[in-house]
Parts: C-alpha cells; sequence; structure tokens
C-alpha cells in the first residue's frame, strides 16, 4: 500500500507517533501524482517546492513533540479558485493565467497556521460555473473510475485527487453542488456546509448568497476533522455567522437511534438512473436497521430549483465578474479606446460557458426584465426555503440521491447547456436554502462507478449530518473501494 | 423564437462581451431555449411572497473601522497589465 492513501486522521496519529515524517509521507503523494497524473490531470499547479519546505518545517515541530497544530504536515490539494498568497492562482480561465495572489484567502491562512502541505492547486470549470469540469479553460479531468467519464464539477479536481490518492485531502467550494456532486461522481465524502459557516473571504466570487467553502475527503472522519479547522467567523467575510463551531468529530459516535429523516417524495421521480435509487434506497434501509426513524416528506417546489437557480447564480455572476476589466490584473487585450479594450479582453479571456452565464444574468437584471426573472426567482426561491424549514420541522435531516445519475462521458452534455443545468437537480436547493449537506459514497453501478447519496441538515447543523453520514459509513464502508489506475 | 439577435446584441454591449455571427446565432437559440424553461415559474402565484433576502438571518456584525491591511504598492502591482512609475497604466480616456 502507497503511503499516499492514508486519511488525515490515521496520517496524524502516525506522524505523531513518529512512524513515518511529513516529509515522507509528501514525497510519497507527488510520487503518485507523477504516476496517475497523465491520466486524470487533477492539477492545474503543483507547488512542490514550496509544500516540500513545509513538509520539512512539519517535520522540525512534530521533533518538538508538543505542537498542536491541526493539519500538522497533512498533503492537502486545494481548488483553484482560492486565493494563495504567491501560488498561482487561475480560477481555470485564460483571465486568470498569469495571476499570482498578493495575499491569502481565510482558509488558506487557516491551513497554514494549522502547518498543512499545499501540494497544488487543482482543476474546475472556469469560474466554478460547471458541472462536469469540462469548462476549465486548460484542459478536462478525468474521471479515476473511468478516464472516458467526467469527474464531476466545477470541484472535478480535488474530488478526482482525493479519490486517487493524489493528496490526503482536498478543498472545494459549493454554489451549486461543486463539492457535492464531483464527491459523489469520484466515489469520497463531500461536504457542503452552512452558508455563513466557513468565511468566503478570498474565494474568487461566482454566486455570492451561495459560494461555500467545503472539505473533499477519503472519509466522514476526515470530514469533521476538516470542517473543525475551517469552519468559524471571519470579520473580512460580511455573510460570515458569528456562532461557535462545534467539536465535530465528537458527534461522531455511530448512534443514530431516535434520529428521525426525512425522504423527500420529489427526488425519486423518472430520469433518475435505477441504480442510483436502488442504491439510495437500500443504504436508507441500512440506517433504518440502525435505529433510525424513516418519514416520508414533501418539498412541493424542487422542480422550480433549476429555473430559480440559473436565474439568480447567472445574475449574481455577471456582476461578480463586472471586476474583469483588463485593468489591474489579468488578461488585457490591446485595442483603440478603453471600451474596446474591455469588451475585447473580456471576449478574449472568458471561455463560452462563463460567457453565456453573464448573459443570462445580465439579461435577467437588464431594465424591463428584472421583476419577471431576478425577483420572480427570489420569490421563489423564499418557497424553497419554506419547503425546508417546514421538513426539517418534523425530520432531523434529510436523505436523497447527490446527482439522478453516475459519472457521464465526456463530451455527452457539452452540445445542450440545459441538459447540463438539469443534472444538478439535486444539489441546488440546498445551495438556494443555505442549508448543510454532505455526500458520500453508497453503492456502484453495474459499470463500477460510485453512486452517492446527500445527507441534508438543518441551519448550522452540520453534527447532526455528520452522525448520520458516520453511522451508515461505519455500517457498510463502500469508501473503502479504490479505483484501478 | 422569443429571444432576438437584436437583445443578445443590446445584452452583449451591456456585459461589454463581443460574440462571432455563427456564436451570436448559436447563443441567441441557446439562450431562448433556457429562457423558455424558466418561464414555469410563472405557474406559481407569488403576488403575495417576500423576495428572498438571507439563508440564516444572521444579524450584520459590526466591527472598528480600522486599516487591518498594510499598503503594499510593489505586490498589488505585480499582476499590473501595464504600469508606469508605481501606477497603473490605463488606455486614454480623454482626447
Amino acid at each position: 500500500m502507497s503511503l499516499a492513501e492514508i486519511t488525515l486522521h490515521e496520517a496524524r496519529e502516525k506522524l505523531r507517533r513518529r512512524e513515518f515524517s511529513a516529509q515522507e509521507l509528501t514525497e510519497a503523494v507527488f510520487r503518485r501524482i507523477s504516476e496517475t497524473e497523465e491520466k486524470l490531470h487533477s492539477y492545474i499547479t503543483l507547488s512542490r517546492d514550496t509544500a516540500l519546505r513545509e513538509a520539512k518545517q512539519a517535520d522540525e515541530l512534530l521533533r518538538t513533540d508538543t505542537s498542536p497544530h491541526s493539519l500538522l504536515g497533512i498533503p492537502i490539494a486545494v481548488k483553484d479558485n482560492f486565493l494563495t498568497r504567491g501560488i498561482r492562482t487561475t480560477c481555470a480561465s485564460k483571465f486568470l493565467e498569469n495571476f499570482i495572489p498578493p495575499y491569502d484567502s481565510t482558509t488558506i491562512k487557516k491551513l497554514r497556521a494549522g502547518c498543512a502541505v499545499i501540494i497544488g492547486k487543482t482543476n474546475l470549470d472556469e469560474f466554478a460555473m460547471g458541472s462536469s469540469g469540462e469548462n476549465s479553460a486548460f484542459f478536462v479531468t478525468r474521471n479515476p473510475w473511468a478516464t472516458d467519464r467526467v469527474p464531476g464539477g466545477s470541484s472535478g479536481g480535488s474530488a478526482a485527487a482525493v479519490a486517487a490518492d493524489q493528496c490526503i485531502v482536498g478543498l472545494g467550494t459549493d454554489t451549486g453542488g461543486s463539492i457535492r456532486q464531483p464527491a459523489a461522481f469520484c466515489g469520497v465524502v463531500g461536504l457542503k456546509p452552512t452558508y455563513g459557516r466557513v468565511s468566503r473571504y478570498g474565494i474568487i466570487a461566482f454566486a455570492s448568497s451561495m459560494d461555500q467553502v467545503g472539505p473533499i475527503t477519503k472519509d466522514v472522519r476526515d470530514c469533521a476533522l476538516m470542517l473543525e479547522v475551517i469552519a468559524g467567523y471571519d470579520p473580512a467575510d460580511s455573510t460570515s455567522a458569528n456562532l461557535p463551531a462545534p467539536q465535530y468529530s465528537a458527534s461522531l459516535t455511530g448512534d443514530v437511534k431516535g434520529l428521525r429523516i426525512g425522504i423527500p417524495k420529489e427526488y425519486f421521480v423518472s430520469g433518475i438512473q435505477p441504480a442510483v435509487q436502488q442504491a439510495v434506497r437500500e443504504a436508507v434501509r441500512q440506517l433504518e436497521r440502525n435505529g433510525a426513524t424513516i418519514i416520508d416528506i414533501s418539498l412541493p417546489h424542487t422542480e422550480f430549483a433549476v429555473a430559480v437557480y440559473y436565474i439568480v447564480a447567472t445574475a449574481e455572476a455577471s456582476s461578480n465578474l463586472a471586476r474583469y476589466d483588463g485593468m489591474r490584473y489579468g488578461h488585457r487585450a490591446s485595442a483603440k479606446d478603453l471600451t474596446e479594450t474591455y469588451t475585447s479582453s473580456r471576449a478574449e479571456g472568458f471561455g463560452p460557458e462563463v460567457k453565456r452565464r453573464i448573459m443570462l444574468g445580465t439579461y435577467a437584471l437588464s431594465a424591463g426584465y428584472y421583476d419577471a426573472y431576478y425577483l420572480k426567482a427570489q420569490k421563489v426561491r423564499t418557497l424553497i426555503k419554506k419547503d425546508f424549514d417546514e421538513a426539517l420541522k418534523c425530520c432531523d435531516a434529510i436523505i436523497a440521491p447527490t446527482a439522478p445519475t453516475t459519472a457521464f462521458k465526456i463530451g455527452e452534455k457539452t452540445q445542450d447547456p440545459l441538459q447540463m443545468y438539469l443534472s444538478d437537480i439535486y444539489t441546488i436547493s440546498v445551495n438556494l436554502a443555505g442549508l448543510p449537506a454532505l455526500s458520500l459514497p453508497c453503492g456502484f453501478d453495474s459499470e463500477g462507478l460510485p453512486i452517492g447519496m446527500q445527507i441534508i441538515g438543518r441551519h448550522f447543523d452540520e453534527s447532526t449530518v455528520l452522525a448520520i453520514a458516520y453511522a451508515y459509513e461505519q455500517s457498510m464502508d463502500w469508501g473503502k473501494r479504490k479505483p484501478d489506475l | 423564437m422569443k429571444l432576438t439577435r437584436e437583445e443578445v446584441q443590446r445584452v452583449a454591449s451591456l456585459a461589454r462581451l463581443r460574440f462571432t455571427p455563427e456564436d451570436e446565432e448559436r447563443l441567441t437559440k441557446q439562450l431562448d431555449n433556457i429562457l423558455r424553461y424558466m418561464e414555469k415559474l410563472n405557474q406559481l402565484d407569488t403576488s403575495r411572497i417576500e423576495p428572498f433576502t438571507h439563508a440564516a438571518n444572521t444579524k450584520t456584525p459590526m466591527r472598528e473601522d480600522a486599516i487591518t491591511n498594510e499598503p503594499n504598492a510593489d505586490a498589488l502591482l505585480a499582476n499590473a497589465p501595464a504600469q508606469e512609475n508605481h501606477f497603473f497604466q490605463v488606455p486614454k480616456i480623454i482626447e
């Protein structure tokens, strides 16, 4: 077994017991990357030199043996939309191809304070806009379970890197499913915390009312440990919640007795792949055997979520991306006057999906259409949130599939943007309502592709979500299976 | 078609984007298709519904109005497409 296969919690213990050094662990991860990266293309940028330096520092701290650092010597893959001081940050866009951030995002600061080893920056859909990873301006990351298939998106690079042991843990962002769907497609664990739980400061903004940072990990315990590091109030993010972040790993008891789990009937309808439906239903039965109470619930406005999301998200994106004018950083085209410089810089710097979303969002916000699209969508968003508020009064968490299918083929959905948008059907409502949700493996289809199950919790109740996920993982352990690369 | 080529051109100019005629034609069809899908929202009567504002209704916290970031012009200028004498250099806007 390669050292790179290890989980965060195992590595943490073994590093402390000096079974191996942080430098050995980091070397093992880079060896694994050099063996597999040609097949997968998970990373846009590798920061080998700084990583090895960080590992060396970690080993020095480990020798003193008193360090409380939470991530001491742990190799981490970071999605390339987190600002990392001194490490190129592209957001998978030509516009930012050579951008080197002058500061760290809050999450990266916390990783550095925890003495983590930053391995590199992973591939994503350009500006995190996509459900397959295919919208990267540079290359398409491959699914480790079948390299002719997508890893999911937008955090496809981080999910593939975790699944293929090209890191110990990964970081992603989730605006409409961008952590959970790739985690499901790659057979790993991914958590989108409650909106406001983790600081968004220094994350390249896509849709600010929904963007949220979260971990992608090999198991549920790692997910809880990562959340303990990154959660918490940050004055630099005005939407950051000023609430204490609990010790999430303490909720991993394996006990779900008495917990009430809601199953929304609207999530098990035509269009869902039969193997996905079966696997999730079987997982629910398993939790019932473990002592949970299963309740049928209804989220009546589910069918409107995709329409609401692609109005709200594109409107916010069109506004957020107005900053890319080619004046202070990023791509600047040479043109005859100022307006022409703006237009040419943006026309050259942005890829087709980013342009399509800017167009959609600009249209939805423009004079004459604002009420019909943006305001209407925000009203229906209220109804979607109320559905969840009502449902979560009579259950402690909700279980649903993460995605309607397993990983699809590269190129399968690129010709029809609406079909691609509809593949987000099970994840986007959660972002619209601001709730926490986790995806974890619950089986494989007949082609050996992983299936993900989603556990949705109340606002700021990641503990219950993690507790249910952990109990299920303990009884099944699908996550132990590894892709054959 | 609900959406016209002219509207697409108008929105492109608002967004400071530009498309080739072929891209514009394809985009018009795609956006039209997406906007038609979004019309399903009109099935719902929302006349008495308040628009969404915030997921968890937490208060916006107050903080001291103090400078927390030191001036660092060199770091900020390092990504500038063009610079001169410690300033961002931009295209002329007044003749």
